[in-house]
């Protein structure tokens, strides 16, 4: 019965969201376009499939992975796990207690980014435009990669409380220094997965172990750590995925080079 | 009807893939590293059972229907030759997809919160909600407003770094002058307007202007609405908080 009312307010907000959408859309085409819209049974089928799989989806994250993910979060984070193997909770930390938080960031920061269904509708019309140059699990991957060391890093800069800013204007600057060598055609493909991966199922997970990692730690606000991790995980993708580029660009011309210094000899 | 039964199979197949390393973190975590058992393994085997069913179904509906509408209305504004309608309706869609999104509704409100808590605004109800609502709107036409820059640029063919490498210079300019309260929430609503809805269709809109635009490349130009979308939240939420606060 619980689930059947969650199902059914899941349902609402979806629709809610989606209305405004259908409407500019539809009344663009109909009025403005005069155009009649082709294909629309399977239009409307294809809609509804949307509408349904995202509230299943979402109200399959909220009954099985959210609250264990949280709760793992905030489990790995408690000082009474860190220092289990020792009698009594030192009173100065030391970052490398937190070795298994770092990990554990990097592994949910992967593994949420693989099942985050707008990275999933980007790499495939990628792999689409490209003719199959880009791989739609290459660059999910990629992507994927980039979140996990951003997390990473974001974790380990909540425990030894540096200055956020330094991290972001680093990552910026390598971001800028990438942007003039790698091909150019990754270019804008690397900037938008930087929005991407900060959707549906990384946030809420993410958000959870900055915010148990930021109250368990001495002197660290709860608000502005929190928040902090997220800019890391929209960061690092562009940098791993114009890494990609850069790294297959690189072994392929590598290749091409070996190939006509053998036919030449 | 047998290569339909197929074609299900194998999306749901697809969908427990994606699902996979999730599923192998949490118990190798939960097991391995913190030793405790999973609680509630019904529910969590129902509930990823519900995930793996409407992944699998998001992704059918998106090849059947988001890309699809997103791709033709590109190529039916390209082929009318308006471009202020075009731009209208770029604008349009930034706003609506954004405006009734439910996170950035969570969103503003808890930011109004966060500035009647930090003495920034009178904390009563009806001056909380209006820093909600206007926090709500300044965020709905900065989303707007980077569609349309997005759809320009890839009308005139304008290299993308330029403006986010300028944008992100703005940001961090910003950062310096906008009250500490507002920045963590303006980084944060960079992220919260990239909807699973409004991705697809945004990037579909943008391949196939590209697309059928003469001169442009769909790669090279099709992308990058989605960096603009998430870049721009950010510099007008710090805006409305030197001008509000």
């Amino acid at each position: 019965m619980a689930m059947l009312t969650q199902l059914l307010n899941t349902l609402l907000q979806t629709l809610f969201d989606l209305i405004p959408i259908i409407a500019i859309i539809f009344g663009f085409q109909i009025i403005v376009l005069r155009q009649k819209i082709a294909n629309l049974k399977k239009i409307i089928f294809g809609l509804f499939y949307v509408l349904v799989g995202l509230v299943f989806f979402l109200v399959g994250l909220e009954k099985a992975l959210f609250p264990l993910g949280k709760l793992m979060a905030a489990q790995l984070t408690d000082p009474a796990f860190i220092y289990s193997s020792l009698e009594s909770i030192p009173l100065q930390l030391h970052w490398a207690d937190y070795t298994w938080v770092y990990l554990f960031a990097a592994a949910i920061g992967f593994a949420t980014t693989i099942a985050e269904p707008s990275l999933i509708a980007v790499a495939i019309k990628a792999n689409g435009v490209s003719g199959g140059a880009i791989g739609v699990w290459g660059l999910r991957i990629a992507v994927a990669i980039g979140v996990a060391v951003g997390i990473s890093l974001g974790t380990f800069r909540i425990v030894t409380g540096t200055p956020l800013h330094y991290y972001i204007i680093v990552g910026y600057i390598i971001v800028i220094l990438q942007t003039m060598r790698a091909p150019k055609m990754i270019i804008p493909l690397a900037y938008d997965s930087g929005g991407v991966t900060t959707s549906t199922v990384t946030v809420p997970l993410v958000a959870a172990l900055g915010l148990g990692l930021a109250s368990t730690v001495p002197g660290r606000s709860a608000i502005i750590d929190g928040f902090g991790l997220i800019a890391f995980a929209s960061l690092f993708p562009m940098i791993s995925v114009m890494g990609y580029a850069q790294l297959s660009e690189w072994r392929y011309t590598r290749s091409t080079k070996k190939m006509s210094e053998q036919q030449s000899l | 009807m047998n290569r339909q039964l197929i074609n299900i199979g194998r999306t749901l197949l697809d969908s427990t893939r994606d699902l996979l390393p999730i599923i192998v973190v949490i118990a190798f975590f939960q097991l391995v590293i913190l030793k405790q058992p999973i609680p509630n393994l019904n529910e969590i085997l129902i509930g990823t059972l519900f995930v793996v069913v409407g992944l699998a179904l998001f992704i059918k509906g998106l090849e059947m229907a988001l890309f699809p509408i997103g791709e033709t209305i590109a190529y039916a504004f390209a082929r009318k030759g308006s471009t202020v309608w075009l731009l209208v309706f770029a604008f349009s869609l930034g706003f609506g997809t954004t405006i009734a999104e439910p996170a950035l509704i969570a969103v503003s409100a808890e930011a109004a919160k966060v500035a009647a808590n930090a003495g920034l605004i009178i904390d009563s109800v009806t001056s909380r909600e209006s820093y909600a609502d206007g926090l709500r709107v300044t965020v709905a036409v900065s989303v707007g407003l980077a569609i349309l820059i997005g759809v320009i640029r890839i009308i005139k063919g304008w290299p993308l770094q330029y403006l986010i490498i300028g944008g992100y210079i703005g940001v961090v300019i910003m950062t310096a002058f906008a009250p500490k309260e507002i920045i963590g929430i303006a980084y944060d609503s960079g992220g919260v307007t990239t909807s699973t809805v409004t991705v697809p269709l945004v990037t579909a809109l943008g391949v196939g202007l590209a697309s059928s635009i003469r001169g442009r490349n769909p790669m090279v130009d099709g992308f990058g609405l989605i960096a603009l979308a998430s870049l721009t939240p950010m510099i007008f939420v710090m805006a409305y908080g030197m001008v509000v606060h």
